[in-house]
């Protein structure tokens, strides 16, 4: 009676006692947890609490990991046949399902995504790239490239905090089905999963020595790319240094995969189902807060349509839930570290000085944690820093564009070509543009999807090679015809 | 024994479709196998490649969006082209390299029959490579192999022509633009291959050919932020990680190769994942 109706969502925390958490973690090398030597404390970003303390590898911990990677290929893994090879994969995808919802809890605690995200895709899709990998192991000779197809041998690979677990199965599944051994080093505030995943490959019974896991910082990472008994380098993390470790593999003969940073463009043409758009939109910038190397960072909007798509758009954003990460309603979670927190402030604030104009979703931050409302700056130019630089935070730069070709333009005009978004409900306009963007992944009238058997990787500085697929498994084969 | 004053070939390097002299003005001494002079070819400077680059840069949306069928024909016609100067090939090689005549004529005949063989991949490539991707989900989900973008070649001392060949046309195959620098000592074959360029229908720009010295020319192709991919085929092995390292700048895909084979096309050949959903 005069009362407006409220629909307001009560908390639904997911419990978190599924999880034991160590106080101290070591290595995983040949088959065992060893003591590491330096610690530091990985954090809960959502509240700051301290979960444990994690090994900060050194060159003695890489050396005995390699060490233990190259006696598993030599003595064991690449005489072992794919049949077999592939029923250890097999084992992995299913152990990941059993404990799946222990994994999802702990990334949640230990990365401050949203448990909805971890639950429904992190995990389930982890286990998924085992299992479609773990049918390639006995197949490896239909790959097209060539009879007899031969594994690099030892593998280092080196993952990032945004996806850790999905990115750690991106890499180790291809490699073993492939038959290379691996030495994994997780993300510094991440590891948590990954020494999980070591539990996950002891339940498996996987052969010692065939998955290591090193955890540490960049120095250790540093120490992997440039160890002389690895024989190929797969990085996904930032262009920096991505360039960086081109540079330290290019007197080498280690072969390398890199996914690094984009600035995805997201077109909206003008016959768009808009509130769909809309949808995407959102999900295109704001999933996983935004820590994505293919978000939709830039929002490309036909001018036509700009006032009516912005305002349902900060219409849509006003009803985020961002908050506790563990809460199932929760849309937006923490902001991975304070680090990552600052370099997201210091590029908002360029945009700022440069002359955008800035609109945050009203809403309650937590007073502990590391928060950023969902953002959105409008009056962007091609020259702005937040247009051109990956904020890798939910932050959107808004541009618009008159004719469809002026919009590719703009869409191209970055050194990044990682992935694009293109919304029309014209069949043929999609198709058009799809051809004309230069992004390795293109999402027409969807955005931010991921599949085992979908090859995912970037044009230009976004990196070399694809991951997923068989473009992506022949990353670890030898058998091309060039070097 | 006739009297008549030869009338002598300038060799000039082929950029944008046309035959500029290098703006450097500088040449050198190309000799035969016995020491006599044969032709001062350019010295390619820094700013001829960049003009080359610009001219393929333009060129590259154009050709990429030309029809598998269309690229497929003219690169056909480059062979018919060819074919029809046989002649003067095969002498170009004998006089500069001091390659017997069968030697000469079996390079140049290798040399049609490769672009034949390319001239038929153009419509293939993507059947060998793409993929319709079965994802677990409601969307239509295909991977396409297309063309990187612009890509720089250094083609390999000899054989001459067949090795400017091997360095060309792998690249325009996958919807690329390309810069080559032709053999040092024996520049004569791809500056007449220009000649074949200029009138097999190659839309201007597409492909450029400089001369010049490699270890001049091979570092301002490594860091050019405007080149996307690089064939170093034709350099010294002890070269390849200064040029690597060079490259890495803008992450320049870097490659040499040993043999013609699909591979080679998809080296400069980016894969596409389109992702559509299904439904009504």
């Amino acid at each position: 009676m005069g009362e407006k109706l409220s629909f307001e969502y009560a908390p639904a925390p997911e419990s978190r006692a599924l999880v034991s958490i160590k106080p101290k973690y070591g290595h995983f090398i040949g088959g065992k947890f060893v003591a590491g030597s330096k610690h530091f404390p990985t954090i809960n970003p959502a509240t700051e609490e301290v979960l444990s303390q994690i090994a900060r590898g050194g060159k003695s911990d890489v050396d005995a990991a390699v060490k233990a990677a190259r006696k598993a290929y030599t003595t064991t893994w690449s005489k072992m046949s794919g049949k077999e090879r592939g029923k250890y994969l097999f084992r992995i995808a299913r152990i990941m399902q059993e404990r799946s919802r222990e994994f999802a809890v702990l990334e949640t605690l230990d990365n401050g995504k949203p448990i909805r995200e971890s639950r429904d895709v992190d995990v389930p899709l982890a286990a998924a790239h085992f299992f479609y990998h773990a049918g390639w192991a006995d197949k490896l000779e239909y790959a097209g490239l060539g009879t007899t197809p031969k594994a690099h041998g030892v593998a280092g690979q080196i993952i990032p905090w945004n996806f850790p677990l999905l990115m750690l199965a991106w890499k180790v599944a291809p490699a073993l089905a492939a038959g290379n051994t691996v030495v994994l080093k997780p993300a510094e505030t991440t590891s948590l999963t990954a020494l999980l995943f070591a539990e996950v490959c002891q339940q498996a019974e996987l052969p010692a020595g065939v998955v290591n896991i090193v955890t540490g910082d960049g120095s250790t990472g540093a120490l992997i790319v440039n160890h002389p008994g690895i024989d190929k380098i797969a990085f996904t993390g930032s262009t920096e240094v991505g360039k960086i470790i081109a540079r330290a593999v290019a007197p080498t003969n280690k072969s390398v995969t890199l996914e690094l940073g984009g600035k995805a463009a997201n077109i909206i043409f003008e016959d768009a189902a808009i509130d769909e758009s809309v949808e995407g939109i959102v999900n295109g910038i704001f999933f996983n807060q935004g820590h994505v190397c293919c978000a939709g960072s830039r929002l490309i909007l036909q001018e036509s349509i700009a006032d009516e798509v912005l305002e349902k758009l900060k219409n849509r954003m006003a009803k985020i839930r961002v908050g506790d990460p563990m809460d199932k309603n929760t849309d937006l979670g923490a902001i991975n570290s304070k680090e990552q927190l600052l370099k997201i402030r210091e590029l908002t604030a360029v945009g700022d000085s440069e002359g955008a104009q800035r609109w945050s979703a009203p809403c309650d931050l937590p007073g502990k944690g590391f928060w950023f409302a969902p953002t959105i700056f409008t009056g962007v130019t091609q020259a702005h820093r937040i247009a051109r630089e990956e904020i890798f935070g939910p932050v959107l730069s808004v541009l618009t564009f008159r004719t469809p070709q002026e919009g590719i333009d703009k869409a191209n005009n970055t050194p990044f070509g990682l992935s694009a978004g293109i919304w029309s409900e014209k069949g043929s306009k999609v198709l058009w543009a799809s051809q004309q963007l230069r992004a390795g992944v293109i999402w027409a009238n969807t955005f931010n999807k991921f599949d085992p058997t979908s090859p995912f990787g970037g044009y230009k500085e976004s990196g070399w090679g694809r991951e997923g697929g068989r473009h992506g498994l022949s990353a670890y084969l030898k058998g091309v015809s060039h070097e | 024994m006739s009297n008549r004053i030869d009338v002598k070939k300038t060799y000039k390097l082929f950029i944008n479709g046309a035959f500029p002299r290098t703006e450097s003005g500088r040449t050198y001494e190309v000799k035969n196998a016995k020491g006599i002079f044969i032709a001062n070819p350019c010295l390619a400077s820094r700013k001829d490649l960049k003009d080359a680059v610009v001219a393929a840069r333009a060129a590259q949306h154009g050709w990429n969006n030309a029809t598998a069928y269309n690229k497929g024909q003219i690169l056909y016609r480059l062979a018919e082209m060819l074919e029809g100067r046989r002649a003067q090939f095969v002498d170009e090689i004998v006089t500069v390299t001091g390659a017997s005549k069968t030697k000469a004529e079996k390079e140049v005949t290798d040399s049609v029959d490769r672009l034949v063989w390319y001239a038929g991949w153009t419509d293939k490539i993507s059947s060998l490579s793409g993929a319709l991707n079965p994802v677990a989900g409601p969307y239509y989900n295909f991977t396409i192999p297309e063309s990187m973008g612009v890509i720089a070649a250094i083609a390999p001392e000899t054989p001459s022509l067949l090795g400017l060949i091997d360095s060309i046309a792998p690249i325009i195959v996958g919807g690329n633009t390309v810069i080559v620098l032709a053999s040092t000592k024996a520049p004569l074959s791809a500056m007449s291959f220009a000649e074949v360029i200029a009138t097999s229908d190659v839309p201007a720009g597409v492909i450029n050919i400089l001369t010049g010295k490699k270890d001049e020319i091979t570092p301002w192709m490594a860091s050019h932020m405007d080149i996307d991919g690089l064939d170093i085929s034709g350099l010294g092995a002890k070269k390849h990680a200064e040029v690597k390292s060079a490259g890495s700048e803008n992450l320049k895909r870097i490659y040499s190769f040993k043999s013609a084979d699909p591979g080679r096309i998809l080296a400069f050949m980016e894969n596409k994942t389109v992702w559509h959903p299904i439904g009504l």
